[in-house]
């Protein structure tokens, strides 16, 4: 039998409506797939619906139209028990990860929580939180730390252990290194290269810097104002846009 | 060229504790320095010095900074108040949140013109049209009409470009003007800033995370890390050929677009 994509999206939309105020579509009739193992790479600039891609996708808020297939399973109306096991196969990595964090518990607590909801005793938890940590490349102390007692790079390595904990097979990345220093950025980009390596996770990478898309993704999707206006390898997108609004995307970079 | 501003072996500390430990550099009449670093090295607290805008906690603790004759962090208050728009112009990342918000940008031009000349609102209305002109803007009229709200991120980020031209400063301070703009609207803001430096001969200080910013704008590079300089020198040469390990480790976690 043929593995079919760890996730496939079908005319995906989202209105948001007010009162008083025209219809806003921030993301129009999308379409797309995720292999297992792959990473997929979603550029656009503010307000082209990158984010509200990840938060339908994630079920954070609830599309107006179209499909969501999650490893063969639809969860687009998924409610309660039902979507917390789709849970299970994808986890989210958010972009300022101190505040990803109840500010109150410590990284062991947030890291750790998956697991005990999954049924795990403490100790058990406390040895695979200090093993997950070790993994993400934080020492087991880390585990008795507040979020606002580490470095922003650090609280990432634990948000990306906290996603990595019931061994998930999506990982959605929303702007997850943008807040970060350069050199930081690095570091993360390397972990998240590593663990898609040992644990064959699939991403999804939202993200704004075209070039570290070019660097990580296997196949990226230009966004603008809610549609996807192109996609392809990110090598081949970047050297030769067919699109207009790619082409002044790129040439406007420094 | 003659030299505008100097800073000898500055110290500076927030509540005792020094941030900034011994930074010295000189910018000449017309050009464009970068200071670069990542988050926490003091390359901001660096320009607020000048500015006197460290807050009652911030100090310059040691050393001087000379611009025209005077040693800047000895001014009072008031001196430094007079010097503040005419000769060292300032613009910030959040432009929009610099702006009061339910006033139209004419008025809020006219308000921070007045403090430092007598003029008269025709005058003014002449002038700011004229300058917005100058600096590329289709329709100067508009812009002065609208209130902040109404512009978008990176217009906003342009007009306090041109609310800090208005008064024709000697030297602008820009602190992580472009960091808040998509691509597409920092390349515009990093040309606005360009033709002003044409147009004025202006000499600009810019603080910034972005290294693809500092290499298309600026003449000369002072890299910061903990509070103190890296490195400092021509930034072909800083960004081509960095010479310290920590300046090479920056380079190369820059993502570059290979194209």
């Amino acid at each position: 039998m043929p593995v079919g994509p760890i996730l496939r999206v079908d005319n995906l939309t989202k209105v948001f409506t007010r009162k008083g105020q025209p219809d806003f579509t921030a993301v129009d009739h999308i379409s797309f797939e995720v292999e297992p193992g792959q990473c997929l790479g979603i550029i656009g600039e503010s307000g082209s619906g990158k984010s509200t891609v990840a938060n339908l996708i994630t079920r954070l808020i609830d599309p107006t139209e179209g499909q969501i297939v999650l490893d063969g399973e639809d969860i687009t109306r998924l409610k309660g028990r039902q979507l917390q096991t789709a849970y299970r196969k994808m986890q989210m990595v958010f972009q300022t990860p101190t505040e990803s964090f109840d500010p109150r518990h410590t990284l062991g607590d947030g890291v750790g929580e998956s697991l005990r909801n999954f049924g795990l005793d403490q100790s058990e938890v406390n040895r695979e939180v200090a093993e997950l940590l070790k993994q993400c490349g934080l020492p087991p102390e880390f585990a008795k730390r507040y979020p606002h007692q580490v470095s922003g790079g650090q609280c990432q390595r634990a948000a990306i252990a906290r996603a990595i904990a019931i061994q998930p097979k999506l990982l959605i990345c929303d702007e997850a290194t943008s807040a970060l220093d350069v050199t930081i950025q690095t570091e993360i980009l390397a972990l998240l290269s590593d663990l898609r390596r040992e644990l064959n996770l699939s991403i999804l990478f939202i993200c704004h810097d075209i070039a570290l898309v070019q660097q990580f993704c296997d196949w990226v999707l230009v966004m603008y104002k809610g549609s996807i206006v192109e996609e392809g390898v990110p090598d081949e997108v970047i050297r030769n846009p067919q699109n207009d609004y790619t082409k002044r995307l790129i040439e406007s970079i420094l | 060229m003659a030299e505008i501003l100097r800073y000898e072996h500055v110290d500076i500390a927030y509540n005792g504790k020094v941030v900034v430990q011994d930074v010295s550099f000189t910018l000449e009449d017309g050009e464009i320095l970068g200071i670069v670093g990542e988050s926490g090295s003091g390359k901001s607290t660096v320009i607020k010095a000048a500015m006197g805008l460290l807050g009652p906690a911030g100090q310059v603790t040691r050393g001087d900074i000379y611009y025209n004759g005077n040693d800047l962090p000895d001014l009072s208050p008031a001196q430094i108040r007079k010097l503040n728009g005419p000769e060292l112009g300032m613009i910030f990342q959040a432009a929009g949140a610099s702006f009061c918000p339910i006033r139209t940008v004419g008025a809020q031009l006219f308000e921070s013109m007045t403090e430092h000349e007598s003029i008269g609102k025709d005058d003014f209305n002449h002038r700011a049209v004229e300058l917005l002109q100058k600096i590329g803007f289709d329709n100067p009229q508009r812009i002065l009409d609208s209130y902040p709200f109404e512009l978008s991120g990176g217009m906003q980020q342009r007009v306090s470009i041109a609310a800090a031209m208005l008064l024709n400063p000697k030297i602008l301070l820009a602190d992580e003007p472009t960091s808040a703009l998509d691509v597409s609207v920092q390349k515009q803001v990093v040309e606005e800033m360009l033709l002003v430096r044409k147009t004025f001969g202006t000499a600009i200080v810019i603080v910034t995370h972005n290294i693809g910013v500092i290499g298309a704008m600026a003449d000369k590079v002072l890299v910061m890390k903990d509070g103190k300089m890296v490195e400092y020198g021509e930034t072909r040469q800083v960004l081509e050929h960095p010479q310290m390990e920590y300046t090479q480790k920056l380079m190369a976690a820059v993502p570059r677009l290979r194209r």
